[in-house]
């Protein structure tokens, strides 16, 4: 499969504006200046982008409580997500969500989910909606390894398979549940075999590399599209950060090593990809430079929108409850 | 005007919202063949896409209907027996009745829930059991309880049609009670309580089925000289409150009959309510007449004692009037 320049640029600029994002975020919720919690998937943005990139923009997805980068990738407004991190009125949920529930509906987002598993049937009735409209369009539901052992992953992939649904199912290993290892958890090596019980295509792919991430997550839009059902893709990735920014303050002892995790840092997404395609010589490193110092400047804005924009007034709480 | 039983009134609400809405269809365990009637006919008329039988599988079906809604499908989602909400809990409450606020207004649910609840005769407590009690202090759900065959269709025909979820739960010993029905575009506005017999002695507040066992119990009482108002709340969220404190004015006294667990039941929230907001008007304390504490049991005359009966609603009335 040949993959344009402009479509790999677009990954990296992507890579780029979720790794400075998330950092931002990190570096804000340690200074104390973004309240309450944030899961961050630094280290894990090639799953995200690949799976986004294959995807159109009348497609959806839902996302999970580690939802930025699938945001991110999705074409989501940086400046809105984090004025909603921040709880300002003029983010994307009105200060009404936070990190944990960011959502854009015009851009085919159902939502970030704060429980576990919590998206997999929305996806899969999403996937139905557009069966039964008549559309092509395609359901990316993103989920995390611990999800696949909630009763949602499993009765989702059996609907979805009986009723052949245009879902692509995108676990993300990244080789924790909170803090228990995804091997001590887990009845199998990898997820992607659990695909045969339910009769549906599943694949391991490197989640690090988000050329192949597209390519799988392409041929499993094309089946969909083409009405041929679900596809479950186990993506392995690393979750470099910890489960919630902060959390050496409450757990005690360590549930890694630290030669694991620079292991995983030496397979960094995106310096994976700048080799491959500066090795190709398909783009020089000034254009990536020039990427990854937009991104930042596009983070430093959208922290300067937050920090400038209002709280919600408290008579709005009563607010958004209802289609009236 | 026509005579139709309350699963005919079911049937016809339905046919009539999704031959109007192409955007409706049914989901849900034997829906198709029908397992108690509310929705035989329907395959053969819409077609298995429309009337879409579910796996026992009540979290996945229950959020594929959330999914289907929030990408622009108005589902109608039959959960066969209530107390099997509980498999599809988070689905229900985390999902279905938060992500429109939590989303800051962007998400539509406009999702109907149709389940058959209550106890109807040796079914236990797993079958048998009223489950609205868990699902009232949830913002974002309405709850409607229709106790005839006129309400049950005006009522499922504007939950429909609402664009938030509604959860309507069908009393399952109503199923052939019969009554006339106006024909064709009927709507009962949610949130709109019914007086069923007015009086001017004592406010009979009754939910569901408790409405016709209320009815006859009230007739008993005009032999006694007593003269009972019949009040069907007809949906619990919203709750008619106004109409509820009118006839507190009227009568100052109050029962209410629920056939919920004492504990923490729809008739707690409206004695709460009405004490709350009426206590000026009240002549004596409001009585709650409802279920023991204990599951609901097999055995007929177990069950029997435990639900409340004819007796124990007069019991209750002749408590508040002294």
């Amino acid at each position: 499969m040949d993959i344009g320049k402009e479509v790999v640029l677009e990954m990296y600029r992507k890579m780029h504006r979720i790794r400075q994002f998330e950092q931002k975020i990190k570096d804000l919720i340690t200074a104390g200046e973004i309240p309450g919690f944030a899961h961050v998937s630094i280290g894990e943005e090639a799953t995200a982008v690949g799976i986004c990139a294959a995807l159109r923009p009348t497609d959806r997805i839902t996302s999970t409580h580690r939802g930025h980068g699938h945001l991110i990738a999705k074409g989501g407004d940086l400046a809105r997500m984090m004025a909603e991190i921040y709880g300002r009125r003029t983010g994307y949920c009105k200060g009404k969500g936070g990190s944990m529930h960011i959502a854009d509906f015009s851009l085919g987002i159902l939502g970030a989910n704060g429980i576990v598993g919590g998206g997999i049937p929305i996806a899969t009735g999403s996937a139905l909606a557009a069966k039964l409209s008549h559309k092509d369009d395609v359901t990316a539901c993103f989920f995390g390894d611990g999800a696949a052992n909630e009763g949602t992953f499993h009765e989702s992939l059996n609907l979805a398979s009986i009723w052949k649904l245009p879902v692509i199912y995108v676990c993300e290993n990244n080789g924790f549940g909170e803090f228990t290892p995804t091997a001590s958890a887990t009845s199998v090596k990898d997820i992607a075999v659990r695909a045969k019980g339910y009769d549906i295509p599943g694949y391991v792919v490197d989640g690090n590399n988000v050329l192949e991430v597209y390519r799988y997550a392409s041929e499993a839009a094309a089946r969909a599209r083409a009405g041929e059902g679900p596809t479950l893709l186990e993506c392995k990735t690393y979750r470099w950060e910890g489960h919630v920014v902060g959390e050496q303050a409450f757990i005690t002892g360590s549930y890694r090593t630290e030669e694991e995790v620079a292991r995983w840092k030496a397979r960094c997404p995106i310096i994976a990809l700048e080799q491959e395609v500066l090795g190709s010589g398909l783009i020089k490193r000034e254009e990536l430079e020039r990427i990854a110092r937009e991104a930042r400047d596009q983070v430093e804005a959208a922290v300067e929108f937050a920090r400038q924009s209002p709280m919600p007034e408290p008579a709005e709480a009563g607010e958004d409850l209802w289609v009236e | 005007m026509a005579q139709l039983t309350f699963l005919q009134a079911i049937r016809a609400a339905l046919s009539e919202e999704m031959e109007r809405d192409p955007s409706t269809f049914i989901l849900g365990e034997d829906v198709a063949l029908s397992a108690f009637g509310s929705t035989r006919g329907l395959l053969e008329r819409f077609g298995p896409e429309r009337v879409r039988d579910t796996p026992i599988s009540e979290a996945g079906f229950v959020g594929a209907a959330v999914g289907a809604a929030m990408a622009g499908m108005r589902p109608i989602c039959e959960i066969e027996i209530a107390p099997f909400i509980y498999c599809a809990f988070d689905q229900i409450v985390n999902q279905a009745a938060k992500l429109r606020y939590m989303s800051g207004g962007q998400a539509r649910l406009p999702i109907t829930f149709r389940t058959l609840y209550g106890a109807a005769g040796g079914a236990a407590a797993q079958h048998s059991e009223t489950v609205y009690p868990h699902l009232l202090p949830v913002p974002g759900l309405k709850i409607v309880v229709p106790s005839g065959p006129a309400d049950m269709k005006g009522l499922l025909k504007s939950a429909i049609r609402d664009d938030n979820p509604v959860i309507v739960f069908e009393h399952a010993a109503l199923g052939r009670t019969r009554e006339e029905v106006p024909d064709g575009d009927y709507l009962v506005p949610i949130g709109k309580a019914s007086v069923k017999r007015e009086g001017r002695d004592v406010t009979v507040v009754a939910i569901g089925a408790m409405v016709p066992r209320a009815m006859a119990v009230a007739a008993h009482l005009a032999g006694d000289g007593i003269a009972v108002e019949v009040i069907d709340p007809r949906s619990l969220a919203p709750l008619d409150e106004e109409t509820l404190l009118n006839s507190l004015s009227k009568t100052n006294r109050m029962v209410i009959v629920d056939e919920a667990h004492l504990r923490g039941s729809a008739a707690s929230e409206i004695a709460a309510t009405m004490a709350e907001k009426g206590f000026d008007l009240l002549d004596a304390p409001i009585k709650r007449v409802a279920a023991l504490d204990v599951p609901i049991p097999f055995s007929r005359p177990l069950e029997a004692a435990v639900i409340p009966d004819e007796a124990r609603i007069a019991a209750g009335i002749r408590a508040v009037l002294g």
